[in-house]
C-alpha cells in the first residue's frame, strides 16, 4: 500500500530544493489561491453555498482520513463527533447571542473542536481497543447510539426539528458581521487552509509515522514498545477534535442542526463512502472526495432520481477496480507523465472513455424509464432524458437503450484488452527505466 | 406483570430471536469461514422477502419458500464469485466495503422495482389465525410458524456440518484453508458456497420474517445493525454464541418495549418524589420502551468492554 504521500512527492523525490521545499511551497500556495479565488469564479448563490459546503466536507474528509487512510480503522460513526460538534457549536452560539457566553463567531468552530475531541475522549477508549472488524463494529453501534439518543432528549437536541440559531450576533469586526454567505465562506475557507495544514503537519509527526505502522503491521509495533492501543486512541482524539471543527462550521453555515439527520449512521456511511472515493490511500484525496460529496448530493441529485444508484454502482466498481481512489487513478498517471509515457496511452483514454461513455448512455436510459414508471406513472410513458424523449413503455426505446448499451460495453470491453496490455507493457519500461538508474 | 403478558412476550420474544439467528447464523458462518463481515447480509433478508412476495404472486406461497432463498443462493455466490473474491487480495477493508456498496445498491435497486412504500405481502392462509390462545390472549400461528423453520434449519445446518463430507471440508477451511487446499479440495468453490448458502439462509428468514412482519426497504436497515450486535455479543464465528444472543437481544427488546416504567416509578418505590424541576429531569423520564431501541447497542458496548471476545467466542481480535 501506498502510504500518505504528499501531493508532489512523485516530481521531488529525486531532487529536493533545499533549504525550502519549493514544490511543496508552490502546492501550498495554489491551494490557498483556489480558496480565495473561487468565489470570484463562482459568483452564484448556489455556487456559494457548494463552496461552503465543500470547504467544511474538506476537514471532515481528512479526519475522516486519518482513521481511514492513515490509521487503518474502518470508523462507521465519524457522523457522532461531527454532529456532537455541531450540536456543542450551536449551544454555545446561543448563549453567546443572549450574552451568556463571551465567545465571537470566529472561535466557535473551535468550541466544536474541543466538544469533538473531548467525545472522542469518552468514546474512543472504548471504540480503539481493538483495530479492524471488531473496531468497525463498535464504531457503527456507536454511531447507531447517537443517533437513537438525540431523538430521545429533545430538550438538547431539538427533536424532529433540530436547533436553530442565528450567526449575527456581538460587534462587527471591521465590518464583518458574518451576515453574508460569502463571509461565511471566508471563515469556512480559513479554517480549511489552516486544519488541511495541521493535518498534513501530523502525517509527518512521530505519532502520524507510528500511526502508518500500527495500521500496516501492529504486531511489530508492539515489538520494537509501542503501545498500538493507545497510538490508535491519539489518533482518534485528533481526528475527533477535527470532525467537530467540520461540524462547527457546518452549524455557521446553515444556522441549524437536526438530531436525526446530522448524527446518524447514513452520514457517517456518506462520509465514508466519498473519503474512499476520493482515495484514502493518499493525503489529499479526501480533498477529492468532499468536492465528489457536494457535487454528487447538490447537481447530481438534481439530474437524476436515480442518483444513489450510479453513486452505488461507482462505488461498487471503485472498490473491485481502483481501490486507491481517484486520487491513486491521477498518481498512477502522473507517474506515466513523469517518464513522458502518458502521450503513447491517451488515444486509449480516448476510445475507453468514449466506449464506456456510450454503454453507460444506454445503461441511464434505462435506469430512468424504470424510475419514470415506478414514480411518475401518472406523468404518463413519456420522458425526457439528455434531451431525447423516451417511450418507457414502448418496445423501440428499450430496445433502443440495449442495443446502445450492449454495443458500448462490447467495445469497452475490447479497448479494455488492448489498454491492459499496453498499460503492462509501459510499466516494465518504467520498472526497467527505474532499474537502469539505479545502477548508474 | 402478570402471568399473560410474561407468557406471551417471552413467546414473542423467541420467535423473534429465533428469526434474528437465522440472520446471524448466516452472518456468523461467512465471518468465521472468510473473514468478511458481510454488511450486505440484511440486504439479501430483504431481497427474500421482495423475491417472495414476487413468486408467492405467481406460485402461491410454498413453493415461494423454496424458490426465493434459492434465487438469493444464486445471487449471493454470483456476488462472491465476482466481486467478493476479485477483492479478497486487497485486505479485509476493501472486503468490507465492497459489502457496504452492495447493500447500497440492493437497497436503490429494491426501491426501484418494488417502489418506496411497503408491499402487500401477507400471510398464506394456512398461516393466518391463532394457534392457540393463552389467558385470552392469542399466539398466532405465523410466528411458530418462524420458530419452526428456524428451529429446522438449525438443525439441518448442524447436521449438515458435522454428518457430512462437505460440512468436514467447510470445518477443515474454517481452520486451515491452505492445508485444505493442498489435499485437492478446491476451497474458493467451498468459499463461494458457503457465501451463497449464508445468503440463502438470510433469504429464507425474509421469506418467513417478510410477512410476519413488513416488507418495505427499510427493513434491512431495521434488522441491519442488530444481528451485527448479535454476533459480537455471541461471540465472532460462534454459532452457538449467535444462538444465544439472538434469543437474549429477541427476548429483551421484546419486553422492553413493552414496559412502561422509567426511573420516576424507581424513585417513587423508594420515597423519593421527583418533579420536572429535579436535576437531570429528562434522563429521569425515560421509560424502558422509549430507550428500547437503543439497548442492544447500549449491550454492545458494555460487553466490548468488559468481555471483548464474546459471551461464546475464543479469538481476541
Amino acid at each position: 500500500m501506498n502510504s500518505t504521500t504528499h501531493p508532489v512527492s512523485g516530481a521531488t523525490s529525486h531532487y529536493r530544493f533545499k533549504p525550502w521545499n519549493v514544490g511543496r511551497f508552490v502546492i501550498w500556495t495554489l491551494f490557498a489561491v483556489a480558496l480565495i479565488v473561487a468565489p470570484m469564479l463562482f459568483r452564484s448563490s448556489l455556487a456559494l453555498t457548494m463552496l461552503s459546503q465543500i470547504g467544511y466536507l474538506i476537514i471532515i474528509c481528512l479526519s475522516y482520513n486519518m482513521l481511514l487512510g492513515q490509521g487503518g480503522m474502518l470508523s462507521f460513526g465519524h457522523a457522532v463527533y461531527t454532529g456532537l460538534g455541531s450540536f456543542i457549536a450551536i449551544h454555545a452560539m446561543n448563549l453567546a447571542g443572549k450574552g451568556a457566553l463571551p465567545i465571537p463567531l470566529v472561535f466557535i468552530p473551535l468550541v466544536g473542536g474541543l466538544a469533538g475531541m473531548l467525545f472522542a475522549v469518552l468514546l474512543g477508549y472504548v471504540t480503539t481497543k481493538k483495530a479492524g472488524t471488531t473496531l468497525a463494529m463498535i464504531t457503527l453501534g456507536i454511531g447507531e447510539l447517537g443517533g437513537s439518543i438525540a431523538l430521545m432528549f429533545p430538550e438538547v437536541f431539538g427533536g424532529e426539528g433540530g436547533i436553530t440559531t442565528d450567526r449575527v450576533y456581538g460587534q462587527s469586526f471591521f465590518g464583518i458581521t458574518f451576515g453574508p454567505a460569502i463571509q461565511v465562506y471566508y471563515l469556512i475557507a480559513v479554517y480549511c487552509f489552516i486544519c488541511t495544514a495541521a493535518m498534513f503537519a501530523f502525517t509527518g509527526t512521530p505519532l502520524g509515522r507510528i500511526l502508518n505502522a500500527v495500521r500496516d503491521n501492529p504486531e511489530r509495533v508492539e515489538f520494537i514498545g509501542y503501545n498500538t492501543q493507545r497510538v490508535r486512541y491519539f489518533a482518534f482524539i485528533i481526528a475527533g477534535f477535527f470532525a467537530g471543527i467540520g461540524g462547527g462550521l457546518a452549524t455557521i453555515n446553515f444556522e441549524i442542526v437536526t438530531g436525526a439527520d446530522s448524527l446518524n449512521v447514513v452520514r457517517s456511511g456518506g462520509y465514508l463512502l466519498f473519503t474512499f472515493l476520493g482515495g484514502a490511500t493518499f493525503f489529499f484525496g479526501p480533498i477529492i472526495g468532499a468536492v465528489l460529496l457536494v457535487l454528487a448530493s447538490v447537481l447530481l441529485s438534481e439530474l437524476s432520481k436515480a442518483w444513489l444508484l450510479y453513486l452505488g454502482l461507482v462505488f461498487l466498481f471503485m472498490v473491485m477496480y481502483a481501490p486507491g481512489g481517484v486520487a491513486s487513478l491521477i498518481m498512477m498517471n502522473l507517474r506515466l507523465a513523469k517518464f513522458g509515457k502518458l502521450r503513447q496511452l491517451w488515444t486509449s483514454y480516448l476510445a475507453l472513455a468514449g466506449t464506456a461513455l456510450v454503454g453507460v448512455m444506454g445503461a441511464a436510459c434505462m435506469i430512468e424509464m424504470t424510475y419514470h414508471l415506478q414514480l411518475n406513472a401518472a406523468l404518463g410513458p413519456e420522458l425526457t432524458f439528455l434531451g431525447a424523449t423516451l417511450n418507457a413503455k414502448g418496445f423501440t426505446s428499450w430496445f433502443g437503450a440495449v442495443f446502445v448499451m450492449v454495443t458500448g460495453f462490447a467495445l469497452f470491453e475490447l479497448c479494455r484488452r488492448q489498454f491492459v496490455r499496453q498499460w503492462s507493457r509501459i510499466q516494465e519500461e518504467i520498472e526497467h527505466e527505474i532499474k537502469r538508474g539505479e545502477a548508474l | 406483570m402478570n402471568p399473560e403478558f410474561f407468557v406471551i412476550s417471552l413467546l414473542n420474544g423467541v420467535s423473534y430471536g429465533l428469526l434474528l439467528f437465522m440472520l446471524s447464523s448466516g452472518l456468523t458462518l461467512i465471518f468465521s469461514m472468510m473473514g468478511v463481515l458481510n454488511f450486505a447480509h440484511t440486504s439479501f433478508y430483504m431481497l427474500g422477502a421482495y423475491f417472495a412476495f414476487t413468486i408467492s404472486g405467481v406460485v402461491g406461497f410454498w413453493p415461494a419458500l423454496v424458490l426465493a432463498p434459492l434465487l438469493v443462493f444464486v445471487l449471493g455466490a454470483a456476488f462472491e464469485r465476482y466481486a467478493l473474491r476479485r477483492v479478497h487480495k486487497f485486505g479485509h477493508v476493501p472486503e468490507l466495503l465492497v459489502t457496504f456498496g452492495l447493500s447500497y445498491l440492493i437497497l436503490e435497486v429494491v426501491q426501484l422495482v418494488w417502489g418506496r412504500s411497503t408491499v402487500p405481502y401477507g400471510l398464506p392462509e394456512q398461516l393466518q389465525g391463532p394457534l392457540f390462545s393463552l389467558y385470552g390472549t392469542q399466539f398466532p400461528k405465523s410466528r411458530s410458524f418462524v420458530m419452526l423453520v428456524a428451529l429446522l434449519m438449525l438443525l439441518s445446518v448442524w447436521l449438515l456440518l458435522t454428518r457430512t463430507r462437505i460440512g468436514l471440508v467447510i470445518q477443515a477451511a474454517l481452520k486451515y484453508p491452505e492445508m485444505v487446499e493442498a489435499l485437492g479440495h478446491n476451497v474458493p468453490r467451498v468459499f463461494m458456497l458457503v457465501f451463497g448458502g449464508g445468503a440463502a439462509l438470510a433469504g429464507l428468514a425474509g421469506v418467513i420474517g417478510g410477512n410476519t412482519y413488513v416488507t418495505e426497504p427499510a427493513m434491512a436497515a431495521s434488522v441491519g445493525s442488530i444481528i451485527f450486535v448479535v454476533v459480537v455479543v455471541g461471540g465472532m464465528g460462534s454459532l452457538a454464541g449467535a444462538f444465544i444472543a439472538s434469543l437474549l437481544i429477541g427476548v429483551v427488546q421484546t419486553f422492553a418495549v413493552a414496559l412502561d416504567y422509567s426511573l420516576i416509578h424507581v424513585f417513587k418505590a423508594v420515597g423519593v418524589a421527583v418533579t420536572d424541576q429535579t436535576f437531570g429531569y429528562p434522563l429521569l423520564k425515560l421509560t424502558i420502551s422509549q430507550v428500547a431501541p437503543i439497548l442492544p447497542y447500549l449491550f454492545l458496548v458494555l460487553i466490548l468492554i468488559f468481555r471483548p471476545k464474546g459471551l461464546l467466542g475464543t479469538r481476541e481480535d
